[in-house]
């Protein structure tokens, strides 16, 4: 057992760190800090991924063969540590750590070529189609009909919550092949041209009140969208299987170095807001005690998840134990995000709707507040969706809870 | 030892609950807050002509109904209920509150036009670098020819694009003096903003503005127990509306989760959701009663009435979160969304709880006070 990097990994340390501080630029940065939803706009987001991808840094979890950077856990985490220390921008899942794991296990020959490397290099964005209005914790209720018609599937429905449907090129979507089948057994896992007619797109804003067009969320009818038959992935009937396997890795996410950038957001508003007794917050000793109490909260884990993925490699699954991280990540991040909101004190009032305006040129509201205040009420009322996302708390805790009974013998 | 309303009270409430369920609907009230003015003049004109609701808390020889505190405490549970961004706290509570304490000539003419609705007024209290403390003003007002000469800025005006009139703290030698300034005053820059609960406010900056000396409220220099008391006034009507928004959020929450199905059965039938309505309920009923008891207290001994206010403040904002967050939770998805009214309800508790000090600067005056003695 041992702690400390081997000189290689230092040196590897020291690339990443170069190499963010000539990627991270001004406008990254001035967006980064100005997001209500931890996502840049679009122009943003895909200039930050292509940059990755030139660097050939896109997906740290992808196999080599297809274009993973071939690291070993502790460089992942590295390169984790360091983006989210300086506060980088996430990459968006829904394709690089997503749909291109189960194109890579589940995929046809020419699937794999026609979709990876568009992936990989953001030349496509992807949205995913899952939850519905009817079924959300219970997904596999699911109503979108897929009737086959000849080469295609001709589907009909909605899709809810869908994550940037506005931005995507592609939808990967679980549709109903099968009424009479066991609910699990009759659906289908499919491809779909976000063009193709019979998709309309409705927007749902959130509670931190984004312009139009930078939505997080939205509602997509489908009417008679024409699906051809070689955008499935496996077999008709085996969707289920599919979701369950990326499952795991939508909730394989590492959460310690992005509670240490939002406690480094919180260490940055202590330093400008002023303290009730005069001075500035960060020598209240109120905020200090609290301060102290979620950043020992993130050191615990951060050390679970250190402990815990050094030993995975790349490329697998995680079960059980990723529950537990999506509880306790999500738990501290809404309570850090809760925390700078106290520390703005009456700086939490005013509400900036178009916080990219003055990096994109756009007429810039009045700004009766500093930047470093500007997107953080926001965040917290949107920060309510990560106990809602990518499976509840409430579901997490059943799983966690049957796999804590399992392991004793016992069934829940 | 009487917690129940009177029959004049309960008759307040129930004139002014029907009144919004008529005319206050979430829909219209949205489009409202949308638009570039935020608020419905036409609303407050009836609050004040059909239902005689502004003179609520005022003695009757100003055309008030003779109420007091708990009277603001049942308006503004209300106004909480409907989300109602029309000025009630601004000009009624703190406004006609700071006016009926400093009493006077200026009260014997300004209450009256509070009550018939003619004039909106705004508190001007709060400064950048003081944070939630009102008592540390760096705005002056400079005698000079009879009057007052007022220079300084102000931030976080609560409904200050619509005010006729200011009122406005600021120091003149050593003490701290109040001041009721017309809003058209000249050097008066205003900018107007929107908050994050639909509201609107202003930050003000004051350049040689010229107020008569008749405009000022009490005595030269003694304006700093008048405004902490009237502040405590503030949180206690803070706290009735969000007790208000509490009551929606869980009504909400209960039909929701008996309609919505998941796994072939009602939400409301897992046991982990029914206890988090259960623990909201419990949050909302203590935070109920400890609102109420620090109305009542409202008019003991500085320091007492402080120690209510406080106890209030923090457990309200607390319970709150407690109960928004649990709201949102339970809805799912649906909970997220600027759709429903839960959302709305959610961000008004989330602005009320960075009002008047939050529960950080409460539980520290608290503190202070209570520690004191021992
Ligand atoms: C910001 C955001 C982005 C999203 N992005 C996407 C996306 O890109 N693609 C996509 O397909 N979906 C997406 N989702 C949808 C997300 O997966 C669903 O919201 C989630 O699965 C919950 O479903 P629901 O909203 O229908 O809530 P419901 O399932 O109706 O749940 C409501 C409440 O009931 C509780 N509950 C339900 N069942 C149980 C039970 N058995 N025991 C105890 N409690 C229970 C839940 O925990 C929750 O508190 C997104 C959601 C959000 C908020
Ligand atoms: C100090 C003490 C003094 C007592 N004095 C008396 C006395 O004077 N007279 C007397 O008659 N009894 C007395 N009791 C007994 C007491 O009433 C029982 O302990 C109590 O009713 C719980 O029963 P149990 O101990 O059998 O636990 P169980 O009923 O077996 O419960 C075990 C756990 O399961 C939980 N649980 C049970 N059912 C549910 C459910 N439906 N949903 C969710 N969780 C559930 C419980 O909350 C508990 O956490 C006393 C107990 C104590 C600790």
């Amino acid at each position: 057992m041992n702690l400390d990097y081997t000189p290689d990994e230092l040196a590897f340390r020291d690339e990443v760190r170069a190499w963010i501080k000539q990627a991270y630029d001004a406008e990254l940065k001035q967006l980064m800090s100005q997001s209500k939803n931890g996502y840049l706009d679009k122009a943003g987001q895909v200039k930050w991924q292509k940059k990755l991808a030139a660097k050939g840094w896109a997906a740290p979890g992808w196999p080599v063969q297809y274009g993973g950077p071939d690291w070993t856990p502790t460089q992942r985490y590295i390169f984790q540590s360091e983006t989210s220390a300086a506060g980088c921008p996430i990459v968006s899942p829904m394709g690089i750590a997503m749909v291109a794991y189960v194109i890579m296990e589940y995929g046809s020959e020419a699937q794999k070529q026609r979709f990876l490397p568009k992936i990989l290099n953001t030349d496509e964005c992807w949205c995913q189609g899952y939850s519905e209005p009817g079924s959300g914790s219970d997904l596999a209720s699911l109503q979108m009909s897929a009737v086959r018609d000849g080469d295609h599937y001709v589907l009909n429905g909605s899709k809810i919550w869908t994550t940037h449907a506005q931005w995507a090129d592609w939808i990967f979507c679980l549709v109903r092949t099968n009424r009479e089948a066991k609910a699990q057994s009759g659906i289908t896992f499919l491809l779909a041209d976000m063009r193709t007619p019979g998709i309309s797109i409705r927007s749902l804003p959130s509670l931190d009140g984004p312009i139009d067009g930078e939505q997080e969320v939205n509602q997509l009818f489908f009417e008679n969208v024409r699906v051809p038959v070689e955008n499935r992935i496996g077999e008709e009937g085996l969707g289920w299987t599919y979701a369950k396997y990326l499952l795991q890795f939508e909730r394989g996410t590492a959460y310690g170095s992005l509670l240490r950038y939002l406690l480094a957001k919180i260490r940055r508003i202590a330093r400008e807001q002023p303290a009730n007794s005069g001075g500035l917050l960060i020598d209240d000793p109120d905020f200090r005690r609290r301060y102290a109490e979620l950043a020992v909260r993130v050191e615990a884990v951060d050390a679970a998840e250190l402990r815990f993925f050094s030993s995975v490699e790349s490329g697998t699954a995680i079960g059980a134990m990723s529950s537990m991280f999506k509880l306790v990540g999500t738990e501290l991040q809404q309570a850090l995000s809760e925390f700078a909101v106290e520390a703005l004190g009456p700086d939490a009032l005013p509400f900036v709707q178009d916080s990219f305006a003055e990096v994109r040129g756009r007429a810039p509201p009045v700004r009766p507040i500093p930047d470093h205040a500007a997107a953080v009420t926001p965040l917290y009322f949107n920060y309510r969706k990560t106990s809602i996302y990518a499976g509840t708390n409430e579901i997490q805790r059943n799983l966690l809870a049957r796999h804590v009974l399992s392991a004793a013998g016992v069934r829940g | 030892m009487d917690f129940d309303y009177s029959v004049e009270q309960n008759l307040l409430r129930d004139t002014l609950a029907s009144y919004l369920a008529d005319h206050y609907d979430f829909e219209t009230r949205r489009a409202a807050v949308a638009a570039p003015a935020g608020w419905r003049p036409k609303i407050w004109a009836d609050l004040a002509e059909r239902l005689n609701l502004l003179g609520a808390p005022f003695p009757e020889e100003f055309g008030g109904l003779g109420g007091g505190a708990v009277e603001n405490a049942i308006v503004m549970e209300e106004l909480g209920k409907a989300l109602v961004v029309e000025p009630y706290l601004g000009t009624v509570v703190i406004g006609g509150g700071l006016l009926k304490q400093a009493g006077g000539a200026l009260a014997a003419q300004w209450l009256p036009r509070v009550i018939a609705g003619e004039v909106v007024l705004a508190f001007a209290g709060a400064e950048r670098q003081a944070r939630y403390d009102l008592g540390q003003v760096a705005t002056t007002a400079t005698p000079r020819n009879g009057g007052y000469v007022l220079d300084g800025r102000k931030t976080g005006v609560t409904g200050g694009p619509w005010a006729s009139h200011f009122l406005v703290t600021a120091r003149t030698g050593a003490g701290l003096s109040l001041l009721l300034v017309d809003a058209q005053a000249e050097g008066i820059t205003r900018s107007d903003y929107p908050t994050i609960d639909g509201g609107r406010a202003s930050d003000l900056v004051f350049e040689q503005v010229l107020v008569p000396a008749d405009r000022l409220l009490g005595a030269e220099g003694g304006a700093l127990p008048l405004v902490e008391r009237v502040a405590d006034e503030a949180v206690c009507a803070l706290c009735a509306e969000a007790v208000g928004a509490m009551r929606r959020m869980l009504a909400e929450t209960v039909v929701y989760a008996s309609q919505r199905k998941q796994f072939g059965a009602p939400l409301a039938s897992f046991q982990v959701l029914q206890h988090r309505m259960a623990d909201m309920f419990t949050a909302l009923e203590q935070s109920a009663a400890l609102t109420l008891v620090a109305t009542m207290k409202l008019d003991r001994p500085a320091d007492e009435r402080a120690l209510a206010a406080s106890a209030a403040k923090a457990q309200v904002d607390k319970a709150a979160k407690f109960v928004g967050e649990s709201a949102v939770q339970i809805h799912g998805g649906m909970g997220i969304t600027e759709e429903l009214s839960l959302g709305h309800y959610f961000r008004r508790c989330t602005a009320i709880a960075a009002q008047f000090g939050n529960a950080d600067f409460h539980l520290r005056r608290y503190a202070d006070l209570s520690l004191a003695a021992a």
